[in-house]
């Protein structure tokens, strides 16, 4: 076994130290080291989405990140991102038009649907639907995600004036 | 949204059944704070890596466990042959389906392996990694047996027979024949007869099967906290084979990520976990990574159907002919069974139909790869694709417009109750009105002017119809007269709280549907009290009344209905006590918005708060000899008809590129009726969830096997699914016709969807494509299929 290296790195606001195998992913990190169980695992092989964090101000894949890879940066999960309130619209446009049903992938398309709402503007559905488009969804067949993101996209628009 | 509500005025407080309220159970998901068993860590706990068959047939000749057992963290290595001395095999066949044989399956191998990706043994350590660590290092010498793969050919009388004491490959056959086919198709003006071909696929539930059996050797009580749909029927099965009385067994099931009929299943590697937990008196779990979903999951479908129709030249059908073969794997899949979907098959196809001359042949095989079991709308994307494939061709060959040769065939309206020629009795449908509606809601006629204008432009786009019927709501008819213990009846208990709150106890489970909202909802609307103040138990074997679950579009339909009848009678109690209190007739008095008040009027008397407190904290002020219940159980299950059946049509609307096979889809439709919407939004997303996940198998997903039996695509990389970006905006309507079995009238739409979207979008791709005189009766249709097909390739 190869031993263990130390990371110090800040999740959700917090500095949190490890001493973590070199081969330990951070979305594995996150859920058995920090009990941050909102990020979910569903294929590790960078495929689903369901793992997605904000890196350093970018989202990315957990399963696709070394813990060790993450030291010294900064990780927002979904659970940072309910608490401080960031995308509280967005889960209520997701809420009031169950765009989702088990809940899996949610977290992740939830941080991947921010990105581009971040960048402002009030994107077209096709617009949408492409950038959401590495993130698998089993439950709702994606028009109800695509209908939440659009909604907030049109309201946060208007708030801007 | 919902076309009419017979149970209430959507003005009143308290109104929700009709009514689109949001789930209360979102917030934590949407927060990521829900918990699903992957979730979850217990003291103690170990964590289960399975040695799996490389082969899809081989014998086991030995086992070298002791570098494994040597490796760092490990707590177990145990093999087949140690497990089988803690659980019992068993043997999937059901009683009803006469003729149905299997052999008896270990939780692991324990001297032959029969397909790729069975467990051959299991490694116990403190962490996964180390549990596949040390399962790389377990050596099985296996001796390789010739592996069946191919369905026609293990039919054949020299081939090997993967069970030699059941004698040959066929598990399981039934034939049926009514009316005059032969005489019907002599007279016909046309005969039209076609191949279809459904691949393999499976359901790629998002969070894979998760298990964690929990064995508490000082309570004699095994806790099993699993993503499943049916908890009652776990229980059943996990004491049986691990030698447990019932009540020593608790199966919890807690947040679940996708299941679709994939986790209603009794998996062997799940079985081998609690018997491990038994063995080594600690809690065990086990999570499936992405490649043993792929290849354990139940995988679905895999028929071979040839198929018959006749018609006269006015586009009346006059029979059906069906042979279907479909392969299952080397076991029928305990307890429900690997034959039921064949059986659907022929029970379902051409029933939306007046035609009554119909023959049909169905064989269902075993063969070295995965198992196949049911999978969401179990057979029905077969029976409908076969059914609605063929009526277009014969449309094709009589020269008629497709919805008019639907329109000419259907059921009327107005001829319930009647029946199907396999035997099928339908109570009220709608398909004529569906039709109309659907057609009124794509602009049909417009849609197709505009297809003949592009066309002339070199752009071909193609419209597709499907009608159906679903199974849903089913009676003990499906799996308990075939001497199954899963539960028809559902059973809701429902109580007033000393708070005034409301908690309800439903024996349904939640995999995303929208159970608990439903059952707050009917609750609630029963009652007459805020939904909020609702609040709802389920999945928990300890904790919630006996029941079935949910699948087979049940748990509005059932457990829906106990719900309501429970809030009614716990109502109807809470205003006995008011009564009493009030020194007036419980007659006289009403529940609104969580007050007691006068009937009529609706002046307020009393909150539940005050009637809770008097019965519970100061029952002395009652007058002698009254007794209050404030809790009181309710249990439903249909009786008059073995399944409310219901009914639908969807249309597609796509572009084929001849150039390259892709098919571009630009527009989904479906009009179905499920009876009473209880929340028309739920619905809804069921019908679109259920949809794509129909178009899913229709364009890509495809277990590819090779001819050794080893699956070739078992990532996501490589299996591919509807992605966001390629599916295209559903519009969804529906007629309402209540089921008269239940007050509340709510029959099942969990698996509409995905009954017909298949059926449409090939019908589609064959119309943008008639201009060529191709017709294809394959899926997936991959652009390889499509370019075979008009000769390109």
């Amino acid at each position: 076994m190869t031993a263990s290296v130390s990371i110090t790195l800040k999740v959700n606001g917090e500095t949190v130290s490890a001493d973590v195998p070199p081969r330990m992913h951070l979305a594995d990190f996150l859920r058995e080291r920090l009990a941050l169980t909102g990020t979910h695992i569903g294929c590790e092989h960078g495929v689903c989405g369901a793992c997605s964090v904000r890196l350093n101000g970018e989202v990315v894949r957990g399963c696709l990140v070394l813990a060790v890879q993450a030291d010294g940066a900064e990780v927002l999960t979904v659970e940072g991102l309910s608490d401080s309130g960031e995308i509280a619209d967005l889960q209520e446009a997701f809420r009031n038009r169950n765009a989702l049903q088990c809940g899996y992938c949610t977290p992740g398309m939830l941080l991947t649907a921010q990105e581009l709402l971040a960048q402002g503007g009030v994107p077209d559905r096709e617009t949408i639907r492409e950038h959401m488009s590495g993130n698998y969804c089993r439950c709702t067949g994606y028009q109800a995600i695509v209908d939440a993101v659009e909604t907030t996209a049109a309201a946060r628009a208007a708030a801007r004036g | 949204m919902t076309a009419r509500n017979p149970l209430t005025a959507l003005d009143r407080p308290n109104s929700y059944i009709g009514r689109a309220v949001p789930r209360p159970n979102l917030t934590r998901l949407l927060q990521g704070r829900g918990q699903y068993v992957s979730d979850m860590t217990l003291p103690r706990m170990g964590h289960v890596a399975f040695v799996r068959s490389p082969y899809a047939h081989a014998k086991i000749l030995g086992i070298d466990v002791a570098e494994a057992k040597a490796m760092p963290g490990v707590i177990a290595v145990v093999t087949g042959a140690e497990l089988a001395k803690v659980c019992s095999p068993w043997v999937g066949v059901l009683s009803h389906l006469k003729g149905l044989k299997s052999a008896p399956q270990h939780a692991i191998a324990v001297d032959r392996a029969c397909w790729q990706g069975e467990a051959v043994c299991a490694v116990i350590a403190e962490t996964r990694a180390q549990a596949e660590d040390a399962a790389e290092r377990i050596f099985v010498n296996y001796e390789e047996l010739e592996p069946v793969t191919d369905m026609e050919r293990a039919l054949e009388p020299d081939a090997v027979v993967i069970h030699p004491e059941l004698g040959d490959n066929l598990a399981f056959e039934r034939n049926l024949d009514a009316g005059e086919v032969d005489k019907a198709i002599a007279e016909a003006d046309a005969v039209v007869e076609a191949d279809f071909l459904f691949g393999r696929h499976t359901g790629v539930t998002l969070e894979p099967r998760a298990i964690i059996a929990d064995w508490n050797p000082g309570e004699g009580r095994l806790t099993v906290h699993q993503g499943t749909q049916a908890p009652h029927m776990m229980q059943n099965i996990i004491a049986k084979h691990l030698d447990l009385e019932e009540a020593q067994v608790r199966v919890v099931c807690h947040d679940v990520g996708g299941s679709f009929g994939i986790k209603v299943h009794v998996y062997a590697d799940e079985m081998a976990v609690a018997a491990l937990s038994k063995l080594l008196r600690r809690p065990v779990k086990f999570v499936a990574d992405r490649i043993e979903s792929f290849n354990t999951d139940i995988h679905a479908r895999d028929h071979r159907c040839k198929g018959k129709i006749a018609v006269k030249s006015d586009g009346t059908i006059t029979a059906f002919v069906i042979d279907d073969i479909t392969a299952i794997g080397p076991y029928s899949m305990y307890p429900r069974t690997s034959a039921i979907e064949a059986n659907q098959v022929v029970n379902l196809v051409g029933g939306q139909y007046t035609n009554m001359n119909y023959r049909a042949r169905a064989r269902v095989v075993f063969q070295n790869k995965n198992v196949t079991c049911q999978y969401r709308a179990v057979g029905h994307p077969i029976a409908c694709s076969v059914t609605e494939g063929l009526v277009d061709l014969a449309a094709r060959a009589i020269g008629m417009d497709p919805a008019a040769i639907r329109r000419k065939n259907l059921i009327p309206d107005d001829a319930y109750p009647t029946g199907s020629a396999s035997g099928l009795k339908f109570e009220a449908l709608s398909h004529h009105a569906s039709l109309d509606k659907l057609l009124a809601m794509m602009n049909y006629d417009a849609l197709r002017a505009e297809q003949a204008e592009l066309r002339k432009k070199g752009i071909y786009r193609g419209i597709g119809l499907a009608t159906f019927i679903e199974v849903t709501n089913p009676s003990a008819a499906f799996y308990g007269v075939g001497g199954a213990r899963i539960s028809s009846q559902d059973g809701v208990a429902v109580r007033l709280e000393a708070t005034g709150r409301i908690v309800v106890q439903t024996s349904i489970t939640e995999q995303g549907q929208g159970s608990e909202a439903i059952t707050a909802q009917v609750t609630a609307h029963a009652l007459g009290v805020p939904m909020e103040r609702v609040r709802v138990i389920l999945g928990d074997t300890d904790n919630t009344p006996y029941g079935g679950g949910t699948w087979a579009s049940r748990a509005a339909g059932i457990g829906g209905e106990a719900a309501w009848q429970a809030g009614k009678a716990l109502k109807a109690n809470i205003l006995a006590v008011a009564a009493t209190i009030l020194q007036s007739s419980a007659d006289a008095l009403d529940i609104v918005n969580g007050f007691v008040v006068d009937k009529g009027t609706d002046a307020e008397r009393l909150p539940l708060e005050e009637v809770a407190r008097i019965a519970y904290f100061r029952p002395d002020t009652l007058p002698p000899g009254f007794q209050s219940e404030l809790m009181v159980v309710r249990h439903f299950v249909p009786r008059q008809y073995p399944f409310a059946f219901t009914n639908g049509i969807q249309a597609s609307y796509l572009e084929v590129d001849p150039d390259t096979g892709f098919v571009t889809l630009l527009k989904h439709w479906c009009v179905e009726d499920c009876g009473t919407v209880i929340n028309p939004q739920l619905v809804d997303e069921q019908i679109r969830g259920g949809i794509v996940q129909g178009i899913g198998p229709a364009l890509y997903e495809h277990c590819r096997y090779d001819e050794n039996g080893q699956l070739t695509n078992a990532s996501m990389a490589d299996y591919l699914v509807p992605m966001a970006a390629e599916m295209p905006d559903i519009e969804v309507a529906h007629v309402v016709s209540p089921t008269l079995e239940s007050e509340l009238g709510a029959k099942g739409a969990g698996e509409a969807g995905t009954a017909g979207a298949p059926a449409a979008v090939v019908n589609a791709v064959n119309d943008a494509l008639a201009p060529f005189d191709v017709r294809i009766t394959e899926i997936p249709m991959t652009p390889e299929v499509i370019l075979r097909a008009l000769g390109k390739v």
